[in-house]
């Protein structure tokens, strides 16, 4: 259904190519991202085994890059799941049981949509102390309020459905009904988001990264562009080329977001065109 | 009208309230004994110094009690000292403040004006090469880390060509007044404003022109265009007036982004607002810096939500005021 998009299609292959460097890329590129392989600021395309040149220390920029598409894409998928894992729960009870456990959900959440996500980032890094675990978590928590509020408007509409009422009358408990009668209904728009929070997760690690909050043991795009920034003067690939993998990964997602919206929204898709 | 917005007002409060009760759990969570930081800041400390430091500081009091003389603090805009800086956070803040008003500020106008002119382009001749290159454009530059582009502007237009300071927020040295000096400094801001407002201006044109082609298929424009009206005057007069209501509604409430953009930006291009104090405030581990910082720039969103709030259900009649 995908395919059906051109720009989904565009994104779906250029994601496909990306994972497979995250997956095979170091099996190509046993030698450690850290490690001085040659004279520092060797400029692109001099030598064929250091394709995209050596950064401030004498480390290979493609090997960065290619081990810097794990970071990445695994911070942004998990943080992702950590975010529905918070937002899907809170927003189907706040929707299924209305009243005010929604009102207390619901104002709990807007409280966390008002607070400036990207310094709140910044803020929970810092303190939690900068590390795969905690990168991942301050993401999660920034991120999942719009998946609160989704998933809540979904089982509001839902709720009232017969089958669901069927349901009640049947005598099922209530979060068996959330479970298995409302949510794999609300599911569509959930999965859409989802996918461009992706990129959104790796636009903020990337960020978090570049401002020195990265996991210290892990090569990540943000942190080479962070690190190339002093020299950027003398060496602009060391910058340049991690920031592409960054746009073109990001891109790629924001495409499959809007290519799945098209094809599971197919009345939101025409008015939109 | 009244009840409602002071309703709005209210629950604003609670926020802060949240927001400041938030922060001293982040403090107290942040690593190292503030006592122990403070006494290393003095030099040296042994048990007796210590103690006096907690006393004077209210650190030896029950948590509840701590919170509240916390509270009390920020209410009398006492946001705490900055060990590392010698100089209470408030005052750092303070001084900062301006420069990142006027560079989110016009970085604010300049996206809101260009999304919304190029929205507005790509809606009007949806379908053709223009709006194809609008929308890519716009799906770039959405997807494009501040900080690169940042880096990116330097590169073209500070090194390959000289035309555009990179660096601060005026020339060093140069002492320039009066007019001159709003120039100078104009030339510093063309940089980091387009660079957050790039980013912005995607979302708000992307944003533009869904709402503008969703304002598109309602009945009224039919009947606008069966009294015979030309595109043009449809188009201007009817159908964007009606899309751009949500459109500058969402970028009010998305002010807080812009907070994140001026983080990265002002690092980069090393624009001395409080953004860049952050920052600073991050690589020397300076919490109470750090939180301060968070707490204004969380304060000013609210508020920010707040006017944009009140002006939105005054502008807009079709809302009913809840009592």
């Amino acid at each position: 259904m995908l395919l059906r998009n051109p720009g989904g299609m565009i994104g779906t292959a250029i994601l496909t190519i990306a994972i497979a460097v995250a997956l095979f890329g170091p099996l190509l590129f046993p030698t450690s991202p850290w490690r001085m392989v040659q004279r520092p600021f060797l400029p692109p395309f001099t030598l064929a085994n250091l394709p995209l040149g050596t950064d401030a220390l004498g480390r290979d920029v493609m090997a960065g890059i290619i081990y810097g598409a794990r970071v990445s894409l695994l911070v942004g998928l998990i943080s992702t799941l950590a975010s529905l894992a918070v937002g899907i729960p809170l927003g189907a009870a706040a929707g299924y049981f209305g009243g005010k456990i929604d009102d207390a959900l619901m104002r709990f959440t807007e409280f966390f949509q008002t607070v400036p996500s990207f310094a709140l980032a910044i803020v929970l890094v810092a303190i939690m102390q900068p590390s795969i675990v905690s990168i991942v978590s301050a993401i999660a928590i920034v991120s999942w309020p719009p998946v609160a509020r989704l998933v809540r408007g979904e089982v509001l509409s839902l709720r009232t459905r017969e089958y669901v009422q069927a349901a009640v009358v049947t005598g099922q408990t209530n979060w068996w009904i959330i479970w298995r009668e409302i949510l794999p209904n609300a599911l569509s728009p959930v999965i859409v988001l989802a996918s461009l929070m992706v990129a959104t997760a790796i636009l903020l690690e990337s960020s978090l990264s570049f401002l020195g909050l990265g996991d210290p043991n892990l090569m990540s795009w943000g942190y080479m562009v962070g690190a190339g920034r002093t020299v950027i003067r003398q060496a602009w690939w060391i910058t340049v080329f991690p920031g592409i993998a960054i746009l073109v990964s990001v891109l790629a997602l924001n495409l499959i977001g809007e290519g799945l919206n098209d094809a599971l929204n197919p009345r939101l898709a025409k008015g939109g065109r | 009208m009244i009840s409602f917005i002071a309703q709005r007002i209210a629950k604003a409060i609670v926020v802060l309230l949240a927001l400041v009760v938030l922060n001293f759990f982040l403090i107290r969570m942040a690593p190292g004994d503030p006592a122990l930081v403070m006494a290393g800041e003095a030099g040296a400390g042994d048990q007796v110094f210590l103690a006096q430091l907690r006393e004077k500081f209210g650190l030896d009091q029950p948590l509840p009690v701590q919170l509240f003389l916390y509270v009390k603090g920020i209410l009398s805009l006492d946001l705490g000292f900055s060990f590392r800086q010698q100089m209470p956070v408030a005052t750092l803040i303070l001084q900062r403040l301006p420069a990142t008003l006027l560079l989110t500020g016009t970085a604010f106008a300049i996206s809101l004006g260009f999304g919304i002119l190029f929205g507005a382009l790509a809606a009007r001749f949806a379908g053709t090469w223009a709006d194809t290159a609008i929308t890519v454009l716009a799906l770039i530059f959405y997807a494009t880390p501040l900080f690169w582009v940042a880096l990116m502007a330097i590169l073209l237009f500070s090194v390959a060509v000289d035309w555009l300071p990179s660096f601060g927020y005026e020339s060093v040295g140069a002492n320039y007044t009066g007019l001159a000096h709003v120039l100078d400094v104009a030339a510093h801001l063309v940089l980091p404003a387009t660079t957050i407002g790039l980013f912005f201006m995607a979302t708000y044109a992307r944003m533009t022109r869904a709402s503008m082609l969703e304002v598109n298929r309602l009945d009224f424009v039919k009947t606008a265009r069966a009294k015979g009206l030309s595109d043009t005057v449809i188009q201007r007069r009817h159908v964007l007036r009606n899309a751009l209501l949500p459109v500058v509604t969402l970028a009010g409430l998305q002010a807080g982004t812009l907070v994140g953009g001026a983080v990265l930006t002002e690092t980069v291009f090393a624009w001395p607002g409080i953004g860049r104090l952050m920052y600073e405030a991050l690589l020397q581990r300076d919490y109470n810096l750090l939180l301060g910082v968070f707490v204004v720039c969380s304060a000013m969103v609210l508020a920010f939500n707040l006017i944009t709030d009140l002006v939105y259900r005054s502008v807009d009649p079709r809302i009913e005021f809840a009592s």
